[in-house]
């Protein structure tokens, strides 16, 4: 349309786009560039200068340590979790959001603080409620007769799940919301056609709702995949991986190996190692998606 | 008609109040937690309301501790990257939206890309570079640091507002005599605002709340931001939950409002990429 791209202008583009190219290679590109360099190195992080090349050696003993099979696990255990559970609350939560009720434009709005809450915030909030002596969690177990007495949630081994519950509590709101949007951008003749067929409230469900907001599903879902086993600050800061290593997930082991341990070629081969086992779940989430009748999906329009 | 109006009660006012307690309490508690004396805080079993209320652990964590100077750190880190990511990925979002050329569906590709690395991955390699340019330990870092991680976002949320506003308006002014700037700055910029404030809104939060990089870059505890303030604070003050407390609430206060004020327009931003798919 604007097709007026005269000598004068020929440079506009470039000149616009300059300090965002700029600042993505030298922060995102080269960082890349050399985090791969470095995995090959047997890098200090004190003295990266004296480094070694080491060919792949980082990247066999990171596969050999049982620590890193340890955390794989436990990152899987935490992803398939945390996003299970955030999906089916955030379903319930946008059918809820989705009836008519006077203020619910602010219940909605309220449901968006979670997600806006710093994940520090957040440790610092479920820490305290998952506290063994004084924390409101035991109290209410308690109180439903769940629990006969007070456990210490955060130093057992099953501390994942206390993370876990707290990660639902940051993400499940938010999923409502996106779910939310899909389910008011269904036209309502669907739903009145539906009715006509004879469909009861569960069927109209299932055969009008879901295939419709699928994209979105299927999109936010992903992204929330990607964005759960990257998401290290509620494990560091509420378990730090421990007791003992119960709780560790990947991007936890990685910083721990080059802040700790100072082995920082270690930890970019474990970290290049997770940005690939992530690649390759969501190609693997993708074709099954796309197995099921769900064709060509862009994640970005021009 | 009475028969409706239980039923309405119990399908519809008690899972609102159950989604609201889910979505409100742990905010609920941590607020409550902040006005109770320390004497009330560590009793058995659990006293849920604060007896006598105080700020007493707001005033000890104001006066006796670091916290102003964390707040003061983070409010000049979200200003740069707020100023930063403001301009330049409206820029870009301008050029991604109003021109064509070669391998821009492919660049806009690559800046979502950059969304999916783990920090991990470059978290290492950005320490040693801004140890080599000697900006270890200063808020610059992580202006510059914020500022790029939140640019793939925000272009790509203003690149669908600008597409949103027809081109035959910038051709009408551009008739009209409009030069390029005039015709971003008139025209563009106005019908943009709603866009313009939901990527702000976002940038203020990711750079308020960030913490892996605010950890890794700085080092002396005058240069902490809040959640890096926080977290160490978790590790000293772990007996005095008062204080933690306090600290999230005044954490949690300005996401809180500036979050309400513009939590409509957010949300159609956030929603219209997701919804378009």
């Amino acid at each position: 349309m604007l097709r007026r791209l005269n000598e004068k202008e020929r440079f506009t583009p470039f000149l616009l786009l300059g300090p965002a190219l700029l600042l993505m290679l030298l922060i995102v590109a080269y960082p890349l560039f050399q985090a791969l360099r470095l995995s090959l190195f047997d890098a200090s992080l004190l003295r990266p200068d004296r480094a070694r090349f080491v060919g792949l050696t980082n990247y066999l003993n990171v596969l050999r340590d049982p620590l890193f099979l340890r955390s794989l696990l436990n990152s899987t255990i935490w992803v398939v979790g945390c996003v299970t559970l955030q999906f089916t609350i955030g379903m319930l939560g946008a059918l809820l959001l989705n009836r008519e009720f006077p203020g619910r434009g602010l219940v909605r709005g309220l449901s968006l603080i979670p997600w806006a809450t710093s994940g520090v915030l957040v440790s610092l909030m479920w820490t305290w409620m998952l506290d063994g002596n004084y924390g409101v969690i035991n109290d209410i177990l308690v109180r439903l007769g769940l629990i006969s007495q007070y456990r210490p949630w955060l130093a057992l081994p099953i501390s994942l799940g206390g993370v876990i519950a707290a990660n639902v509590w940051q993400g499940a709101p938010f999923f409502a919301v996106m779910l939310l949007a899909a389910m008011q951008s269904v036209p309502q003749e669907l739903y009145e056609a539906a009715r006509i067929d004879g469909a009861g409230r569960f069927q109209q469900f299932r055969s009008v709702t879901i295939p419709l907001i699928m994209p979105t599903i299927v999109i936010t879902t992903m992204l929330r995949i990607v964005w759960t086993a990257n998401y290290m600050d509620l494990v560091f800061v509420m378990t730090g991986g421990g007791p003992g290593n119960a709780s560790i997930i990947l991007p936890v082991l990685s910083y721990i190996t080059a802040y700790k341990k100072l082995k920082v070629g270690e930890a970019t081969a474990m970290a290049v190692l997770q940005a690939i086992l992530l690649i390759i779940t969501l190609f693997v989430y993708l074709r099954l998606v796309n197995r099921k009748g769900e064709g060509g999906l862009s994640l970005y329009e021009v | 008609m009475r028969y409706k109006r239980v039923k309405e009660f119990l399908l519809l006012w008690i899972p609102i109040a159950l989604w609201l307690t889910f979505v409100l309490f742990p905010y609920v508690w941590m607020f409550l937690t902040s006005l109770k004396e320390p004497s009330e805080l560590y009793t058995s079993p659990i006293q849920y309301l604060p007896k006598k209320p105080t700020f007493a652990g707001y005033k000890l964590l104001m006066e006796t501790t670091k916290f102003p100077q964390f707040i003061l750190n983070s409010l000049l880190v979200v200003g740069g990257t707020l100023l930063v990511t403001g301009t330049v990925s409206t820029a870009a979002a301008y050029c991604f939206s109003r021109f064509d050329f070669r391998g821009k569906g492919k660049l806009f590709g690559m800046f979502l890309v950059t969304q999916m690395f783990p920090s991990v991955l470059l978290v290492f390699s950005l320490f040693l570079i801004m140890r080599t340019l000697g900006l270890l330990n200063t808020r610059l870092a992580l202006i510059v640091a914020h500022s790029t991680f939140a640019l793939p976002f925000t272009t790509w949320l203003l690149t669908g507002f600008f597409n949103s506003i027809p081109k035959s308006l910038d051709e009408a002014a551009t008739i009209d005599g409009a030069t390029r700037w005039q015709t971003f700055w008139y025209v563009l910029a106005p019908l943009s605002a709603p866009g313009v404030v939901a990527a702000l809104t976002y940038v203020f939060i990711y750079s308020w709340n960030e913490f892996i990089y605010a950890l890794t870059f700085t080092s002396s505890i005058d240069m902490r931001t809040v959640p890096v303030g926080l977290n160490t604070f978790m590790g000293e003050y772990i007996i005095r939950w008062d204080l933690l407390t306090a600290g999230g609430v005044i954490t949690a206060i300005p996401i809180v409002i500036f979050f309400m004020l513009v939590q409509r327009r957010l949300v159609q931003g956030l929603t219209a990429g997701a919804v378009k798919g």
